[in-house]
C-alpha cells in the first residue's frame, strides 16, 4: 500500500513521558496513544480501541501490550494488533528519539 | 489446475458457516464470492433480541469480521442481492449488473419475517424483528414512543417484547392460541412462563386476532377480529417466518415450502446447493440455528467431493433467550393415544419438567425453571435412548459426565458460536487447555451466552481425567501457575518488595504481567507491608491511578466525600456551582446516597477538585466506598439508635482503605433496615441497647444476604468488630473477592470465631491501625504535585 508521509511531529521530551504509562497526544485531528515502555522504547499507536474506543492511553501497560480500560482488549502496541481471541487491529505511528525530542511520523495511506 | 469458482448467495449464518467448513476441508481450492443483502458482514442473528434487550451490541454479535473475508481471499459483496440465476450457462446477475460464473452455487437466502397482510400494515411504526435494522428501527421507536404491540407470543415474539421493556416500552403481547410458545411447551409450561413474564411487566392478549392496524401516518392501535382494540405506538410482527425462495423458484429451482435438497445438499439442478432457513429438506424446514451447523458440514463435504452419510435432518432443541427465564424444549412435545409422560411440577420452586415416552424411547422434552438437564435430554433424545437409560442416569446421580462423552466430536457444544466437541477437544489436547477460560481464548466457545460452560467443563473433565481435577487450583492469572495463597506466603518468606521483583523470582511466564496480576501484585504488597510499599500507579487500573471513574466516552466522574451521607447546603452550593463552571454531564444521585458529578474532562479533574475543596468519595476504588445511614434517632420515630453518627465515624475511619475489592457499608437505627445492611459487606443494625454487626451481604451481581457477625453494645465495639472483620479479610481473600464470596467460602462460623478471640482482634485491631495510618487524602495530594498533574491529568497538543 502506497505510504505518503505526511510529517514528522514533535511531541515533547523524552523524559517527559512517564514509564510504562500511556499519554495522549493530539496531532491536527488525530489522537495518538503514546507509550514509553519499561524496556526505554517509545511507541505510538491510535487512541482509540476497535472494540468500543475506549482511550489506550489509559490502559494498562504490561511489556509491549496495553489493556484498553474500557473492556480489558489486549492490544499490541509495536505493531496494533488485537490479542486473541478478540480481533481487530488500531493504527500505528514510527516513533524517533533525537536529541531526548520525541517525535512521531503522521502518514496519510 | 485452475481454482473452482464458488459463489454463495446470503451472507448469513448459514452461508458462511459452509464456507468456513469448506476452508476447512479444502484451503486455496476455490475462487469464493459472496453476495449478501444487508450492508453488514457475517452477524449471529440470534443474538440480536441480547441487543435489543440491551446486553449486547451490534459489533459484538460480529461472527465474521472484514478482515475474515480478506484473509481467506472471498470477494464480498455487501449491500448487494442476486436477481437472476442462469442455471445453463452457470451465471448469476445481481441488481447492480455485476455477472459471477460458477462452478458451485450455493443458495442460502435464509428466510423473510412473515408480515401479515392487515389493513394498515404498512403504516410507519410497524416492523418486523429479523435483522438490525429491525433492531435499530425498534431502538429509535423507544426513544419517542410508550407503548408497543408484538403480535406474536411465539420465541421470537416474546424476545422482542422481553427487549421493549428492555427499553423501557409498555408492551402487549397479542397471541392467536390460547397459550404461548405452542409449539415448543405444553399448556402447563407455557402457564408458568405467562405468569413469569407477567410479573417482569408484559400484559397479554391471549386467543385475539387481529383485524386491523389503525392510525392515519403512523400507527396508532390495533383492533381486534372480536371487537376490542388496544392503543400502540409500535408494531412488531412476530408471528414467523417463511423461507425466501423467490430467486431459486424464478430461476427454475424445485420448490415446494422451502428450496428442496436431498441428503446431499443438491437442490434438483446440478452445481446448486442450498443450506440453512431457506431449504426444505425431507419436507421440513428449520428456523434454528443447530440444523444450519449441520447442514453445513453436509454440504461442506458434499463440494469438496468427499465421502459423508449426508444429512439426515435434525431433533430441535429451543431456549428462550430472556433473563430471568429458563425454559427448554426439545423433540415431540404434545401427548398422544401412544405417548406416555413423566411429568414433575414442584410448585415450592416453580419448576416443572415433562419427558415424553413412546415405546419405551425418549422423544421430547419440556422443562421449566430449571433447565440443568436439557442437554442431557437432548442428547439422550437424539440417539433415541431408552428410558430406562435415562432413569438409571437419575438415580446413579449421573453428573452429566457420560453425556458429553457419549457426543460425537461433531455434535455442536456450543450453539452461539458454532464449536462442535471436535473442535474444543482437539484444542485441549493439542494446545495443552487446562481451563474453561483457555478454551473460551481458543475456541470461543461459552464466550456469548455462557450456557455451555457446564459441557466445557466436562469436556476438560473427559478429555485430561485426572489431569483436569490436579489443576482446578486457581493459579493469579495466566502469567503463573501459583496461587494467591502461595504468591502471598512467598512474599513474606521472601521479603519480595516490589511487582518486578515478585514477578522475577517467581518466574513469571510473562515478563510484566498483565491486567490481571498487576493490580493483584500492588494489593498484595500494600497489604503485606502497609507503611514500606510504594504504590505502584502503573500497576493500578485508569480509575484508580487517576482517582476518578471513567466512562465510556473517555470522560470522567467526580463523587465528593459525604460522610453517612449527610450534606450541608453550602457543600450543595458549591457541587451545583461547580457543575455549572465545568459543564458537567449529568449530576446523579449514586446508590451510596452520594452526589455523582458526571462527564468531567480529564484536563479538568484537578480544577474541580480544587473548587470543590471536599475529599475523594473513592467511588472508583476496590476501597471502602460509601456508608449508607438511615435518619436514625435524631429524627426518626422509630430509630433506636444514632445511625448517621455510627456511620459517619465507620466512614471516617475506614476513609482511603485498600482492600480486596470494593466494601460498602450501611447503618440502621431499627430492624427496618432502611440503608439495607442485609445486602451489604459490612451492615450495622442499631436495636434498643445492642448493634447488630452484618457482614457478606451482596446486592449486586450475586445477591447475597449477609450473615450475622456479632452482637455489641457499644459503637466503640462496632468500630472494632468491623476493624478486625475488614482487616482478616484484607489479609486472606483473593484480590477482587468480595465479602460475600468470601464469607460464603470461608464460613460464617470461621470469621466468627476468629473475631470473637480477644487476643486475634486486638492484633487485628493493631494491624488494620498500621494500614489507615498512611493513607493520603488523594485529590489533594495530587493538587499538590506538580510531577503528577504533568504525568497523569495534562493533555499534549503537539504543534
Amino acid at each position: 500500500m502506497e505510504q505518503r508521509t505526511v510529517g514528522k511531529v514533535l511531541i515533547g521530551n523524552y523524559e517527559d513521558l512517564p514509564v510504562s504509562l500511556g499519554k495522549a497526544v493530539v496531532v491536527d485531528d488525530k489522537e495518538l496513544a503514546v507509550f514509553r515502555l519499561s524496556n526505554g522504547k517509545v511507541k505510538a499507536i491510535e487512541n482509540k480501541c476497535p472494540h468500543r474506543g475506549g482511550v489506550l492511553s489509559e490502559g494498562m501497560v504490561s511489556g509491549e501490550h496495553v489493556f484498553c480500560p474500557l473492556h480489558d482488549w489486549k492490544i499490541n502496541v509495536s505493531d496494533g494488533l488485537v490479542q486473541a481471541p478478540d480481533e481487530g487491529c488500531v493504527q500505528t505511528y514510527k516513533t524517533t528519539i533525537e536529541d531526548n525530542k520525541v517525535y512521531v511520523e503522521i502518514t496519510d495511506q | 489446475m485452475a481454482k473452482k469458482k464458488l459463489v454463495l448467495i446470503g451472507n448469513g449464518m448459514a452461508g458462511i458457516r459452509a464456507i468456513e467448513e469448506i476452508l476447512q476441508l479444502l484451503p486455496d481450492q476455490f475462487d469464493i464470492t459472496v453476495f449478501g443483502k444487508e450492508p453488514y458482514p457475517n452477524y449471529n442473528r440470534i443474538q440480536l433480541s441480547k441487543v435489543l434487550q440491551g446486553d449486547t451490541e451490534i459489533k459484538d454479535i460480529t461472527l465474521n469480521e472484514w478482515q475474515w473475508y480478506e484473509d481467506n481471499g472471498i470477494l464480498l459483496y455487501p449491500g448487494e442481492t442476486v436477481t437472476k440465476i442462469d442455471k445453463q450457462k452457470q451465471v448469476v446477475y445481481t441488481d447492480k449488473g455485476k455477472e459471477t460464473a460458477y462452478d458451485h452455487l450455493i443458495i442460502a437466502t435464509g428466510s423473510n419475517p412473515f408480515m401479515l397482510p392487515l389493513p394498515g400494515a404498512d403504516k410507519e411504526g410497524v416492523t418486523a424483528f429479523r435483522d438490525i435494522e429491525d433492531c435499530e428501527k425498534m431502538i429509535d421507536a423507544s426513544k419517542n414512543y410508550k407503548r408497543a404491540a408484538v403480535i406474536g407470543g411465539g420465541l421470537l415474539g416474546l424476545e422482542a417484547a422481553r427487549g421493549l421493556l428492555n427499553l423501557g416500552m409498555e408492551v402487549d403481547v397479542i397471541h392467536i392460541a390460547d397459550y404461548l410458545m405452542e409449539r415448543q411447551l405444553d399448556h402447563a409450561a407455557a402457564e408458568l412462563l405467562q405468569k413469569e413474564l407477567e410479573s417482569q411487566g408484559m400484559n397479554f392478549y391471549l386467543e385475539k386476532q387481529t383485524s386491523e392496524i389503525t392510525g392515519k401516518k403512523r400507527v396508532t392501535g390495533l383492533k381486534f377480529k372480536d371487537g376490542g382494540a388496544i392503543p400502540a405506538d409500535l408494531v412488531v410482527m412476530a408471528v414467523g417466518i417463511k423461507p425466501n425462495i423467490a430467486l431459486a423458484q424464478e430461476s427454475g429451482v424445485e420448490v415446494n415450502r422451502g428450496i428442496v435438497v436431498n441428503d446431499h445438499m443438491e437442490t434438483n439442478i446440478p452445481n446448486i446447493y442450498a443450506v440453512g432457513e431457506c431449504a426444505e429438506h425431507r419436507e421440513m424446514v428449520y428456523g434454528l440455528v443447530a440444523p444450519l451447523y449441520e447442514q453445513g458440514q453436509a454440504l461442506a463435504k458434499q463440494i469438496c467431493g468427499m465421502n459423508h452419510q449426508g444429512y439426515k435432518g435434525s431433533v430441535l432443541s429451543t431456549q428462550l433467550k430472556v433473563s430471568g427465564v429458563d425454559v427448554f424444549s426439545t423433540g415431540l412435545i404434545n401427548e398422544t393415544a401412544d405417548t406416555k409422560s413423566i411429568k414433575v411440577f414442584d410448585e415450592w420452586q416453580n419448576t416443572y419438567k415433562k419427558i415424553l415416552v413412546q415405546n419405551d424411547k425418549l422423544t421430547g422434552a419440556v422443562l421449566f425453571g430449571d433447565t440443568k438437564e436439557g442437554t442431557k435430554l437432548l442428547s439422550l433424545i437424539k440417539k433415541g435412548a431408552n428410558v430406562q437409560e435415562y432413569l438409571e442416569s437419575q438415580q446413579a446421580g449421573d453428573d452429566g459426565e457420560s453425556v458429553v462423552a457419549a457426543m460425537s466430536d461433531e455434535e455442536i457444544i456450543c450453539g452461539c458460536n458454532g464449536v462442535s466437541k471436535g473442535t474444543i477437544v482437539s484444542a485441549i489436547k493439542n494446545d495443552g487447555l487446562l481451563t474453561v477460560e483457555q478454551v473460551k481464548g481458543k475456541t470461543n466457545a461459552s464466550r456469548s451466552c455462557g450456557t455451555c460452560k457446564n459441557l466445557v467443563s466436562d469436556l476438560l473433565t473427559d478429555t485430561l481425567g485426572d489431569e483436569y481435577e490436579a489443576d482446578t487450583k486457581e493459579s493469579i492469572c495466566a502469567c503463573t501457575d501459583l496461587t494467591r495463597d502461595e504468591v502471598v506466603a512467598e512474599i513474606k518468606e521472601k521479603g519480595l518488595t516490589y511487582s518486578k521483583e515478585v514477578m522475577n523470582v517467581l518466574e513469571w511466564k510473562t515478563e510484566e504481567g498483565c491486567s490481571k496480576c498487576k493490580p493483584a501484585l500492588n494489593y498484595y504488597l500494600g497489604m503485606v507491608y502497609p507503611q514500606e510499599h510504594e504504590d505502584e500507579r502503573e500497576s493500578r487500573f485508569v480509575n484508580e491511578r487517576l482517582h476518578a471513574n471513567i466512562q465510556k466516552d473517555g470522560t470522567y466522574s467526580v463523587v465528593p466525600r459525604m460522610y453517612g451521607g449527610v450534606t450541608n447546603a453550602e457543600d450543595l452550593r458549591t457541587i451545583a456551582d461547580v457543575a455549572d463552571k465545568y459543564d458537567v454531564g449529568m449530576i446523579k444521585l449514586t446508590g451510596g446516597q452520594r452526589i455523582d458529578l458526571l462527564g468531567v474532562k480529564k484536563e479538568d479533574l484537578p480544577d474541580v477538585w480544587k473548587d470543590l475543596g471536599m475529599p475523594s468519595g473513592y467511588a472508583y476504588g476496590k476501597s471502602v466506598r460509601t456508608v449508607k445511614t438511615c435518619v436514625g434517632a435524631e429524627f426518626c420515630r422509630f430509630g433506636t439508635q444514632d445511625s448517621t453518627g455510627m456511620g459517619i465515624q465507620l466512614e471516617k475511619k475506614f476513609e482511603g482503605l485498600n482492600t480486596p475489592h470494593k466494601v460498602k457499608m450501611g447503618v440502621s437505627a431499627c430492624p427496618r433496615n432502611c440503608a439495607e445492611g442485609g445486602i451489604k459487606d459490612v451492615g450495622v443494625v442499631g436495636l434498643d441497647g445492642v448493634w447488630e454487626v452484618y457482614v457478606g451481604g451482596n446486592g449486586g451481581t450475586d445477591l447475597r444476604k449477609a450473615e450475622l457477625l456479632v452482637k455489641v453494645k457499644t459503637q466503640q465495639e462496632v468500630l472494632e468488630y468491623t476493624a478486625a472483620f475488614l482487616q482478616y479479610y484484607r489479609e486472606n481473600a483473593s484480590y477482587l473477592e468480595r465479602t460475600s464470596h468470601y464469607v460464603e467460602r470461608v464460613g460464617i462460623e470461621h470469621v466468627q470465631e476468629i473475631v470473637n478471640d480477644d487476643q486475634l482482634r486486638a492484633e487485628l485491631n493493631a494491624r488494620m491501625d498500621q494500614a489507615l495510618s498512611v493513607y493520603q487524602e488523594p485529590w489533594s495530594h495530587v493538587l499538590e504535585s506538580e510531577t503528577t498533574l504533568k504525568d497523569l491529568y495534562q493533555k499534549v497538543t503537539a504543534k
